[in-house]
């Protein structure tokens, strides 16, 4: 037993401050381990390919949305096809987004677009993985839909009053995914070059790409 | 299944409040909108969620609602800013 557990006063006391993963307590989560262990029971799945299939979804990450912006950045051919049909266009660079509508929305200098899910989390995720915590929280997607600047200010996003911002209120078949403005300055760069100034926020519309030096502008 | 709203036409969200799987969020219901896209034909969800097919597929569309009519003046939002939602036919009544 070391010192810290015995009595003695040492001015500090040993309050946790960051707290374990909580023990399930909602009905939805008693639900989803009776229902797994059931799959398992059954033999309809095992353990194993829960698992790797809850990795796969983890590695997922943005890189392929950030892919599908900077083509969209040098050719406009393929910017038109992506704003018309978001999913023939994607399959151009092979990717799929199943069963639901990819629709790829344009920000310019006078239309700002941002994401949310008001009813529960729907999110691109095979282009961009699994959403942040915060698109899921209730905070966010109580507080997009009536105070969107406030929200933006939040993230270092300002967008001037005379920009429409228009927040988008993802509550059916349909996934989107914003293409950032293209930042100044960056005619001579690569896609390559370019992909690394497209975040997964600017995508989500809640921040602006990066600027030419990588760095917020 | 036949489109029943155009592009530009000017419609009212149902403000009905029926039990079950809806994707009509709360705080559009009653607002007045304007479809700015139509995104095809889709299986109902409100039936999808009880098992069922969902069949015959419903018209989905983006309306268009200027920040007031949802929340009149009480946001931080400015003068021509917008919010769009996808709403099926079930819940759309032209104005």
């Amino acid at each position: 037993m070391n010192s810290h557990t015995t009595d003695h006063e040492h001015g500090h006391d040993h309050t946790v401050f960051q707290k374990d993963i909580t023990e399930p307590k909602e009905d939805w989560e008693f639900l989803e381990i009776a229902i797994r262990e059931l799959l398992i029971e059954k033999n309809v799945l095992s353990a194993r390919e829960i698992q790797d299939e809850i990795e796969a979804w983890e590695k997922k990450n943005p890189e392929k949305g950030a892919e599908i912006i900077a083509r969209s950045w040098v050719d406009d051919d393929f910017k038109n096809r992506l704003l018309s049909d978001g999913n023939k266009a994607v399959a151009e660079l092979g990717f799929t987004v199943e069963s639901l509508k990819l629709v790829a929305l344009e920000n310019t200098d006078e239309l700002h677009h941002m994401v949310v899910c008001t009813l529960c989390s729907c999110y691109p995720r095979t282009l961009l993985g699994v959403p942040p915590l915060w698109y899921k929280s209730r905070e966010y997607r109580s507080r997009a839909v009536r105070e969107p600047r406030a929200v933006l200010r939040e993230f270092g996003t300002t967008i001037p009053d005379s920009v429409e911002i228009r927040v988008v209120d993802s509550t059916a078949d349909c996934r989107y995914l914003v293409i950032p403005r293209r930042p100044a300055n960056t005619e001579k760069m690569s896609e390559a070059e370019l992909v690394k100034l497209i975040t997964r926020d600017s995508m989500i519309g809640t921040a602006e790409a990066l600027d030419q030096h990588g760095q917020r502008s | 299944m036949t489109n029943l709203f155009n592009i530009g036409d000017l419609v009212r969200v149902g403000d009905a409040l029926p039990p079950g799987h809806i994707r009509t969020p709360m705080f559009l219901r009653g607002c007045k909108g304007t479809i700015i896209k139509h995104f095809g034909s889709f299986p109902n969800p409100e039936r999808l969620a009880y098992g069922l097919n969902g069949l015959p597929k419903i018209n989905l569309y983006q309306v268009l609602f200027e920040m007031d009519e949802a929340w009149d003046g009480k946001g931080d939002y400015a003068d021509g800013d917008t919010i769009t939602a996808d709403i099926y036919e079930t819940w759309l009544e032209a104005v």
